[in-house]
């Protein structure tokens, strides 16, 4: 399997596995994304509770199991990076690292915003939204350390290190609602037995966090390409690449190009 | 459809604003990274072109003999 594997750790077949993924990722994860929040929103039945305040599910919940898992990837990547020295790791924990942010300030916001009218409050410093803010503070970390270095590699490795760490921030997250007394409810669909959710709500929330990690790879297959182009910048592969590219969009262009 | 009418989608039951706040800005959020993430990919190939380019203009300089 190693054999089969080990090409892929060369920034060349990475980036070009990248551009076959890229389309599908992007197609379908904005098909599902635009289905199922439409599903979501007008079609799936109110809350006998929260009336239609309830319908931020489907934006709250997706954002926040793809912050952990992101987050998890991210770690992930670190680990394979230090241990193994693999350059192309460090990039994709860079390429991670601002599509896990994003999620992470979805995730609060629209937390947020769900907390006012159940709550009664935008924010609570409680054990959930403050461990969920830290995550947010751990991403950012990850990417302006990555940034502070000079030299990509040792960058990688600072940034690698403190991404693993913060890796004890996660059960903190998953359990805070446990361990303290939180306005945070507990889980609904990952806990033993059956999800406590109708049928008919449960469908659409179910496709919209498929949608959120199909959309959330595509940006990262995006941004892992450009971490590849950047380091590698001067090589004769991105050169190459680079024209193609140019004569595929602008074919006509080429021969009044000063060049 | 489980809304009778626009305006009552809209309304969203009067939690609209809490609703309409948390879509309209994770979208948004969504749509800026990979906006951002598409342009940078742009830029960079055309560094990468300005920099042939570049390139190429020093190789020439150097082929000419040097005026006195």
């Amino acid at each position: 399997m190693w054999k089969w594997l080990h090409p892929y750790a060369k920034p060349e077949r990475s980036y070009q596995l990248c551009q076959t993924l890229l389309p599908w990722f992007a197609v379908l994860g904005g098909l599902s994304l635009f289905v199922g929040t439409m599903w979501g929103l007008a079609f799936a039945p109110a809350d006998y509770q929260q009336g239609d305040a309830f319908r931020i599910i489907y934006i709250h919940v997706p954002s926040a199991i793809l912050s952990k898992s992101l987050y998890c990837t991210m770690a992930i990547a670190a680990f394979v990076g230090l241990v193994w020295q693999v350059k192309t790791a460090f990039m994709a924990m860079v390429a991670v690292a601002p599509v896990g942010a994003m999620v992470t300030f979805v995730s609060l916001i629209t937390g947020a915003a769900w907390g006012k009218p159940m709550w009664g409050t935008w924010w609570e410093w409680d054990a959930r939204m403050t461990s969920q803010l830290i995550l947010l503070f751990l991403f950012v970390g990850v990417m302006s350390l990555y940034k502070s270095f000079e030299d990509a590699q040792q960058g990688g490795k600072a940034a690698g290190v403190m991404a693993m760490v913060g890796i004890i921030n996660l059960p903190i997250i998953h359990y805070s609602v446990e361990w303290w007394n939180s306005l945070h409810q507990g889980a609904t669909i990952l806990k033993m037995g059956k999800p406590s959710m109708a049928p008919d709500m449960l469908w659409p929330l179910l496709l919209c966090i498929v949608s959120w990690v199909l959309v959330s790879s595509a940006i990262f297959l995006l941004r892992l390409q450009n971490e590849i182009v950047r380091r590698e910048i001067k090589r004769p592969w991105v050169v190459e690449l680079a024209l193609q590219n140019s004569k595929q969009q602008a074919p006509n262009n080429m021969s009044t190009d000063r060049g | 459809m489980h809304f009778a009418s626009m305006n009552e989608f809209v309304a969203m039951g009067g939690y609209g604003l809490y609703v309409w706040l948390s879509f309209g800005l994770g979208l948004l959020s969504v749509a800026i990274l990979w906006l951002s993430s598409w342009s940078t990919k742009k830029r960079l190939f055309k560094q990468v072109l300005r920099e042939q380019v570049r390139q190429q203009r020093i190789q020439q300089a150097k082929q000419q003999p040097v005026k006195p």
